[in-house]
């Protein structure tokens, strides 16, 4: 394919472990053509969040080649975004703040860099919200916020790390539409992490499925199915389905932070 | 709502319930006082500390507040600047830590008024030492504080930074020091309580000059009870002024945070 966005030849990585060197991916070859949505699947611990962190730039101790546009990746950069599975939203800036810290070291001038952060905030559907601080949002929100930062500085390929894991089912749901509209709005290439087989299969023009011990390509499915996708759609189904039967078994949901009252027990002591 | 009720709004909207103890020990002095079941040269009654504090008001006393509340603030800048620089040394560099660490931790367990003897010979019993007595106070809750909160700064922030492709410049001034923010006003809230302390202490120990702290001693060498009562309600009255206006300034920079 020679007109492959990025390239991922030969990748190999290895943890340093405390008897032998643990090896989390091993031999990954990839080709994501421009404007792709590529989505990876895996069980816990079968290296598909390490290798994200390869193709932004955050781990760069590693075997092999990652290419983008023929350039070899090194360090973190401008035209690679992403999106964390915590949103990882500053929490001492506002919402429009947070998505301009994305443009922190962009050419742009301060006001075409309002106008974009503006205009990022309303695809994500959050206009009204500039002002508002982190603590104030839900956690599907700031998820938005997160997107919309990742965006912000139209890089040419946003990596998405399980970015609905931590969310309730209909939140992830909504998230998920929108996910797929501004992806056909904006044309920008994706790649999303994630063990939702069903995520993956709504979204994605191919699911890669790794399997563990080392991280290893197992297959990769071709979704042809047009969009938006039903997810009740027999077709569907079927290539559900059948990613599914690569795991032996269904994926462990990820476990839903709880949170506590927030009176501390002491309050009730001397409630008076 | 009649005017009435809207005319004492503000008294509803604020607790009061705090003033209750204060207001009884007050009754509880003027009934002692008035009844004269205590000495009256040892617990002056409360008429008597008004007279004092009113004819030490109209003698000057507005400079020995000035006084003390120079020397404060000149040591609480000064020591919470130095402890600021120390506490960010000691929280990027593992290297500081380790070289100035040990040191710093043994120093700091020498009770404050030890040192006390030796600035005095050093400095003498003026201004310089009274300053530095005064830093030193500041200095301490500074550095620790600051160094904690750099330290505990999420990773998490960090690579959100390095994504975006942060300078180092960058990294410190916009995640590191406002993450850390909390912990460092932390610091430097008790630096300005500490300070204050020391402010009244230093001019206790060393004598030379004006403050507060010279008429209270003034008032017990002349055995004045009016004069020493007196200095202790503006001591209080000020401490309890800069604490409130390190709260406000405090929450008014930190509205980010989730309110309890």
């Amino acid at each position: 394919m020679t007109d492959s966005k990025l390239r991922v030849r030969a990748v190999a990585k290895t943890y340093p472990g405390q008897d032998a060197p643990l090896q989390v991916l091993q031999d990954i070859h990839l080709d994501i053509r421009p404007g792709e949505f590529l989505s990876i699947v895996g069980s816990s611990g079968c290296g598909k969040s390490t290798l994200l962190r390869l193709i932004v730039g955050l781990e760069n101790d590693y075997q092999g080649e990652i290419l983008l546009d023929g350039q070899r990746i090194t360090g973190t950069g401008l035209e690679r975004g992403i999106v964390f599975q915590e949103h990882r939203l500053f929490p001492w800036l506002t919402v429009a703040q947070n998505v301009g810290l994305a443009l922190e070291n962009a050419t742009l001038s301060e006001a075409d860099k309002q106008r974009t952060i503006a205009e990022h905030l309303d695809l994500v559907g959050l206009r009204g919200f500039e002002s508002a601080y982190p603590y104030q949002l839900s956690g599907g929100m700031s998820q938005r916020v997160a997107i919309a930062r990742g965006l912000v500085n139209r890089p040419e390929v946003l990596l998405l790390d399980e970015p609905f894991g931590a969310l309730d089912a209909l939140t992830r749901a909504t998230l998920q539409d929108e996910l797929r509209r501004i992806w056909q709005a904006e044309g920008i290439t994706m790649i999303l992490v994630t063990h939702d087989v069903e995520e993956a299969v709504y979204l994605s023009d191919r699911v890669v499925v790794l399997e563990p011990r080392p991280g290893r390509i197992k297959r990769i499915v071709e979704v042809d199915l047009p969009q938006p996708r039903q997810r009740t759609d027999a077709a569907f189904v079927a290539i559900k389905d059948d990613v599914l039967s690569d795991f032996g078994q269904l994926p462990r949901p990820s476990l839903l932070p709880t949170s506590w009252p927030a009176r501390s027990a002491a309050d009730y002591l001397f409630a008076l | 709502m009649s005017t009435f009720t809207k005319q004492f709004q503000w008294l509803r909207a604020r607790d009061l319930r705090g003033l209750a103890l204060p207001a009884g020990l007050l009754a509880l002095w003027w009934l002692v006082s008035h009844f004269q079941l205590a000495n009256q040269h040892v617990l002056a009654p409360p008429q008597q500390v008004v007279q004092e504090g009113l004819s030490q008001i109209s003698g000057g006393f507005g400079w020995d507040v000035l006084a003390s509340l120079g020397r404060d603030l000149a040591g609480f800048f000064l020591g919470g600047s130095a402890g600021f620089l120390l506490g960010s040394l000691l929280g990027v560099s593992r290297l500081a830590e380790k070289l100035i660490g040990p040191s710093f931790n043994a120093v700091k367990q020498i009770a404050l008024f030890a040192w006390i003897p030796l600035l005095s010979v050093w400095f003498g019993m003026g201004e310089p030492a009274k300053i530095i007595f005064i830093a030193m106070a500041a200095f301490y809750p500074v550095t620790i504080n600051t160094f904690e909160g750099i330290r505990s700064v999420s990773r998490d922030y960090a690579e959100v930074a390095r994504v975006y492709a942060f300078s180092r410049w960058q990294l410190w001034r916009r995640v590191i020091i406002p993450a850390a923010s909390p912990q460092i006003f932390t610091g430097l809230h008790l630096a300005l309580i500490y300070s204050w302390l020391a402010t009244i202490g230093a001019e206790y120990f060393l004598k030379s000059g004006h403050g507060v702290g010279n008429t209270m001693i003034d008032g017990r060498e002349h055995f004045n009870m009016g004069s020493v009562l007196f200095g202790l309600v503006v001591v209080g009255c000020i401490g309890a002024t800069l604490n409130q206006l390190a709260v406000r300034f405090e929450r008014r920079a930190l509205v980010w945070r989730k309110p309890n």
